[in-house]
This record gives C-alpha cells, structure tokens and sequence, in this order.
C-alpha cells in the first residue's frame, strides 16, 4: 500500500501537481501577508499590535509549521525536477533557438527567479523575523516594534532596490507558475485557460508593485 | 529556373561514427542548391557530393518525404524541424534560407534517444512507450456495424487531432527538459476520448507515464515549445488531459 502510493507521488506528473498545488498555496500566502503588511500605512500603532495579535496566538506555530512544509516541498520538489531535467539531455546542443511560439522569458528562467526569491527569503526572515527587536507601548500593551525595525532597515537605498529587484523576480515566477499550476494538476479549457493566464499576469503585478510601494513608503518616513 | 537562383550554403553538420565516439560539428560549403529542393534533398546532394570526393557520407533519418511517416528529424538552427510552423524536415524547402546562409544540423538530442550515426538517433523509447499501453485490446472477427457505438462528434474530433502525432520526436527535441509528455499525452488521449479506449483508459495512463519516466525523459514545465515545434500542431491541452487522467488513476488505483 503504502510502497504502491509512493510510486505514483514519485511519478513525474504528481510531482509537478504537488509543486503546482503548493505554489498556488504559497499565492494565497503572499496575499494574505501583503494585506497585513498595507496595515504599516495605518501607522506604527495598527501594524505592531496586527504582529502583535498573529505571534502571540498558539496557533502561530502550527500554521508557520504548515507553511514552512509548504516552501520546503516546493523548494525540494524544484530543486529535483530540474536536476533530473538537466539529466534528460546530457549532450546539450551547438544552437538552440526558441520558436518564440512557446516558451516566454518567464517560463524559461523559473529555477533562477526561484533562486532569487529563496536568497531573499532567507534574508527577509534574518532582517525581519530574527532581526533587531525594540519594545513598545500601545494601548497599554508591551510588543515588538516591529515598525521600527522595518522602518531602519529600508533607510538604506540599498536595501530598498535590492527588495524591489526580488519582489520584480517573484511577480515573474508567479506570472507563469500560476496558468502553469492548473496545467499540471490538468485543468484546462479553452475559455478559461486564456482567462487564468490573464489573471496570473494580473496577480504578477499586483505582488509586485504591492510589495514593491511598502519599502519606498518606509524609505520616504526618514531615519529617526 | 535561372542558374543565379542557385544557393550556395555554409553547413555546419554534426557528425559522429557512432554512438560510442564523441562527435563535432563539421563545416561544409555547398553550392548549385535549387531554392525548390527539400531540406533533405539538399542533404542528398551534399551526400553525393562526398561520395564522389570518396567521403563517408552524412548518416540522417528519412523515409516517406511527404511529411506524415515521422521519420525525418534533425534540428536546423536550433529549431526541431527548422523554422516553419507545422512543417517537418522533409517539407521544408530551401527557399526559406537566404543565399550565403550558414546552417547548422545537429540530430534530436535527448538521453533517451541516443545518437546512432551523424544526425540518426534512436527512438525506440517511443516504441516501448506505445508497447506499455498504447493500444486497445479489441475483437477480431467481422466488422460490427458503423455507428453502433457512438461518439460524440467534438471527441472525435479531438481524438483526431491528439493522433494527428507522427511520433518523430521534435517535442521532446524542443522541450528543455527534453520531456515526452506531449506524444505520450497525444497516444493517451486518442484512445482515451473514444469509448473503445475507455476499458483499459487508467492502466493505459498510469503505465505508459511510469515507462516515459523510467526511459529517462525529463520533467514538463509547461512551456509550450513542445506545442509550437510539433510538426502536427499537437496541443498542450492533450498534456493537462493526461494529467487529470493520471491523477484520477492513481487516487483510484488498488494496488
């Protein structure tokens, strides 16, 4: 039983559905998390008791366990598919030349912007998650200032292209991954194909230029 | 046809003993080419041409020449079948180069499909793919009357159109991840949207996508290249169908 189920979760196509339904999971987190974070523009007050409410909840745990699952698959499962992709043509050829029919520069650099968003990834969490913690009073309430370090941190140019670069990578992978998802798991129709394509390209940009304004915004509040 | 519409032609072809030696890309000067001749019947004369000058000629897969056997392949400027849309080798003509071109032919690449001679490779992968579940068991005997089983006319016409697939390989040859998933999901769906298919329709799936895996083709990516090179215009929608139909299999499956 359970040798049989493994053979068909290692089969090729249930691999490429899980990584579509875990990519499309991690859609659904980048929105929920670029709506929390729109809260920084209520202020100092709204945002940190908003970081406040969801890491004091016990739940916090479980559901960062879920989405920690949720990334390593779909970072294990790429990291995988394209090693045994690279393996399916070991001679490469003298030239290749795309139909421009087919493939879009999206589609074709998946494993690099997705390399790009785990190195940001990566930092986000030590800048932010893990990095400098100041306390404050809010109604009463001691919490992080989690507003402030965020603030600090977009002070630096630097730091602001850097994440306006990531985020312009992840509005590309998500553009295709998203159509792409439904590919896989073996949706498709002629209407509503077109349509998912749209609404992946419109989701592309919404990600993008939300997550881009938030450290322009914070870089435009000044050092303290 | 004037002698000053003749091409003269740079060819850069690879060429391999066999498929022990390692191979190069060698460089050969062509000239007095007809603009209406075929990609192959440029490929004749340039083989003529060596054997007259006592060379080995260039070793390349060929058989009906009128676009349907599937046996013609070759990548000509990085292209699965060159550069014209729903066109194999063999129907593509040398009035689509310009004169003084340089062409490079280099033979399907993929592990699966091993490189015999020159620009011939192996496909037998695509056979044992077919041998996995690729047909339907049916009685023989007398023929049963026509209309007897119906069918719905917009699945005929996409069961036409999914075996419309010659199984020459320039998916897997265009696909980055040199993947077979659109001619497996063409021979999937052919026999999956007719009801004679429907009896053996998730064994079919389920074997003929662990064989495709097990023969070492790569991963789909969904990027369609596969679509754009095919020279039948096979869709990707046979892709997402097969995937469906996999993924239905595998939660019902028993065993």
């Amino acid at each position: 039983m359970a040798s049989s189920m493994l053979k068909y979760a290692t089969s090729s196509v249930v691999k490429k559905q899980v990584m579509g339904i875990t990519g499309l999971l991690l859609c659904g987190f980048l929105l929920s998390h670029l709506i929390g974070n729109c809260l920084m523009y209520l202020g100092p007050e709204a945002f940190n008791t908003y970081a406040h409410t969801l890491v004091t909840n016990p739940l916090i745990y479980v559901a960062e366990a879920i989405l920690a699952t949720i990334f390593l698959t779909h970072i294990g499962l790429a990291a995988q598919l394209t090693y045994e992709n690279n393996k399916a043509r070991p001679q490469k050829y003298y030239v290749k030349q795309k139909t421009g029919r087919g493939a879009t520069f999206a589609s074709s650099t998946m494993p690099y912007t997705g390399l790009i968003i785990l190195a940001f990834l990566i930092l986000h969490l030590i800048q932010f998650k893990f990095g400098p913690e100041y306390v404050i009073t809010h109604s009463g309430v001691e919490m992080r200032d989690i507003y402030k370090t965020v603030v600090d941190y977009f002070q630096s140019p630097i730091a602001v292209i850097w994440y306006i670069f990531c985020m312009i990578a992840l509005g590309i992978h998500v553009s295709h991954g998203f159509w792409s998802a439904f590919q896989s798991i073996g949706f498709w129709h002629p209407k509503y194909t077109c349509l998912l394509k749209c609404l992946g390209k419109v989701f592309a940009v919404i990600v993008t230029v939300g997550y881009s304004a938030l450290p322009i915004f914070c870089y435009l509040q000044g050092g303290n | 046809m004037s002698s000053d519409n003749l091409l003269t032609l740079n060819l850069k072809i690879w060429r391999q003993k066999n498929n022990k030696e390692k191979g190069e890309i060698v460089d050969y000067t062509i000239d007095g080419i007809s603009p209406d001749a075929s990609f192959l019947e440029m490929l004749d004369v340039l083989n003529e041409k060596l054997i007259a000058e006592g060379n080995d000629p260039v070793a390349f897969d060929h058989d009906c020449r009128e676009g349907i056997c599937g046996m013609c392949s070759l990548m000509i400027n990085g292209q699965a079948h060159g550069p014209e849309a729903e066109t194999t080798t063999c129907q593509l003509h040398m009035r689509k180069f310009q004169n003084g071109e340089t062409i490079v032919v280099e033979p399907f690449r993929a592990r699966a499909f091993p490189v015999l001679k020159d620009l011939m490779i192996d496909r037998t992968a695509f056979d044992d793919i077919i041998a996995s579940g690729g047909f339907v068991n049916v009685n023989t005997g007398n023929a049963q009357d026509a209309n007897s089983i119906l069918v719905p006319k917009e699945n005929a016409e996409l069961a036409m159109d999914a075996a419309a697939c010659i199984g020459c390989g320039a998916c897997v040859a265009s696909c980055k991840n040199a993947s077979a998933m659109l001619f497996v999901s063409a021979k999937v769906s052919q026999l999956s949207l007719l009801p004679q298919g429907q009896l053996e329709a998730e064994e079919r799936v389920k074997n003929m996508v662990s064989k495709m895996d097990e023969l070492g083709f790569g991963n789909c990516t969904n990027e369609a290249e596969c679509e754009a090179s095919c020279p039948k215009g096979i869709s990707i929608s046979n892709i997402a169908r097969m995937n469906r139909d996999f993924l239905s299999a595998a939660v019902k499956a028993k065993d």
